[in-house]
């Protein structure tokens, strides 16, 4: 019993990432019918970026973390807006160019941080001299019906609970999140009344940036590391879960990750345990891939921006 | 162009893919009153429309709204010089709420929500209910009442009785008729009767061109004319 929450736990953990990184992706092609492969490079640079600070800055382990994702998230809003002013505006009559050019710039910016910080993790939080790196209490464990679950896993889902609670509110009560929602049913149409929508096109992509950044940042802590090919390992499973929760839906995304993120762990674990088979979790999650695209082509919610 | 112009369009071409759609039309619009855009099934009436809003890319020519050349802008910029759009298909957000679909078209804050209240009282009542699950008709007054709840001086209408029982194209052509007394018109219509009703000019498209432009009611009153210009048998009633 305490294996299987352990493992449930553990694998909302791994669904809370996936989710903050395919919530943006979902929307930005909702809105936008952008495939934006470059959003990895958005993970990456988040995290490098909060990785960056906790080696520059001297302070309370809480208060560099929260000053580190702060900085991650902002430089993932910033190289999200720019992506989309510099690259992918003079694109959008272009589709296949379009997904070309972020596959240019998935490769490039990959590139460019290997180039800067090498192949090799860091470790994250890397507070030299310190014992300990992350806060005492998030390296602490909670034990529940005989699992002892380390506590960073609770804030992982706990942020992406709160993002999810954020969106939702943010989307239906708003006058932006209106357009959005409008936006990604009939584009032209919001444009026929008087919208410009490119505004919001560059602000969808700012915060799908910001939120692929704290995915990076979360997945800093749940790895303990940071390395180069983190954004596009993460990306995989957040495309395969946004073509599960159906483009466009905020709903959808949240509960296709959570299966994801279980079905992967579940499978992991005991696919290695009873059949000695590693590496079975991610077949899974393409069975699982298979079967919702057999059972409903177009996800579980599709275009719905809620 | 005159500033009594609402509407000038002059020498316009669009293409769809290979096809040579518009084919260099050119008319005008008087400001005040209906103007109806008529002719067969895919003479370029709806593309017409679509192309005056900068949907569609224009490859040649000049439209210009209240005088002022707006070939070059995108269809927001048009929209804010005071131009409404009423698509052929509705449009309307099927998953927003009949409320969220006025919010979202009010621009500047002060909607004309009594005016299209009165004209559309149910509008009123299904205020909280999803657009997609409303009648036909009903979506139809969604989609007229977000072109006039804003103060447009022109209004792009297309095929507004489109699909509606005899009762609701009675209701529509009310609401065209106030809209007139507000707004500068130009209807794509089928329903002949509706035409001959609230339009005082008429232009005629046929094969991507302009073949025929006047009075409304000269031209729906004669079947000789209608023949020949719409290839619909007898006159308008």
């Amino acid at each position: 019993m305490s294996t299987f929450v352990l493992l449930t736990i553990t694998g909302l953990g791994l669904g809370a990432l996936y989710f903050l990184i395919a919530s943006g992706l979902s929307l930005i092609y909702g809105l936008m019918g952008v495939l934006n492969f470059a959003h990895g490079a958005f993970i990456t640079f988040g995290a490098y970026a909060a990785w960056w600070i906790t080696t520059h800055v001297e302070a309370s382990a809480e208060a560099e973390l929260i000053l580190a994702t702060a900085f991650g998230l902002v430089v993932g809003a910033v190289l999200a807006a720019a992506v989309e002013l510099v690259f992918i505006r003079p694109l959008y009559r272009r589709p296949v160019e379009q997904v070309l050019v972020t596959v240019g710039l998935a490769l490039a910016l990959g590139a460019l941080v290997f180039g800067i910080w090498g192949a090799d993790p860091k470790s994250f939080p890397d507070r030299p001299g310190e014992v300990t790196a992350l806060p005492s209490w998030m390296i602490d464990t909670t034990t529940i019906l005989g699992a002892r679950i380390p506590n960073d896993r609770f804030v992982e889902i706990a942020v992406a609970v709160v993002v999810l609670a954020g969106l939702t509110a943010f989307l239906r009560f708003t006058r932006i999140g209106l357009i959005i929602r409008a936006g990604v049913e009939n584009r032209a149409m919001v444009t026929a009344l008087g919208i410009d929508v490119r505004k919001t096109f560059t602000f969808v992509f700012a915060v799908g940036g910001a939120l692929a950044a704290l995915a990076g940042v979360l997945s800093g802590i749940y790895f303990s590391t940071v390395d180069p090919g983190r954004g596009t390992s993460l990306l995989i499973f957040a495309f395969i879960v946004v073509v599960i929760g159906g483009f466009g839906s905020i709903g959808g995304s949240a509960v296709a990750a959570v299966a994801v993120g279980l079905v992967q762990q579940y499978a992991n674990f005991y696919a290695a345990d009873w059949l000695d088979w590693s590496g079975a979790g991610d077949v899974a999650v393409m069975f699982l891939l298979a079967g919702v695209l057999l059972l409903r082509p177009e996800g579980l919610a599709p275009k719905v921006a809620h | 162009m005159s500033t009594e112009t609402a509407l000038g369009v002059t020498d316009l071409h669009v293409y769809l893919g290979e096809s040579h759609v518009l084919q260099g039309i050119s008319f005008s619009v008087a400001k005040g009153g209906v103007t109806a855009l008529l002719g067969r099934n895919g003479v370029g009436k709806t593309t017409t429309l679509r192309a005056l809003m900068g949907l569609v890319p224009r490859s040649r020519g000049v439209v210009e709204v209240q005088g002022e050349n707006v070939t070059r802008l995108p269809t927001h910029a048009i929209v804010r010089r005071g131009v409404g759009y009423v698509p052929e298909d509705r449009d309307v957000f099927a998953g927003l709420t009949v409320e969220e679909n006025l919010r979202l078209s009010e621009r500047g804050g002060n909607g004309r929500y009594d005016l299209v209240y009165d004209l559309f009282p149910e509008l009123k009542e299904r205020g909280r209910q999803r657009a997609g699950t409303l009648s036909g008709g009903q979506q139809q007054m969604v989609a007229i009442a977000r072109a006039l709840l804003n103060d447009n001086s022109l209004l792009l209408i297309d095929e507004p009785t489109k699909g509606l029982a005899p009762l609701l194209v009675t209701e529509v052509a009310v609401a065209l008729e106030r809209a007139a007394e507000l707004s500068t018109i130009l209807l794509v219509e089928q329903n002949l009767g509706v035409a001959k009703r609230v339009a005082e000019h008429a232009v005629v498209l046929d094969g991507g061109r302009v073949v025929h432009e006047g009075p409304a009611g000269e031209l729906l009153s004669s079947p000789e004319r209608v023949r020949e210009l719409l290839g619909v048998h007898g006159a308008a009633h």
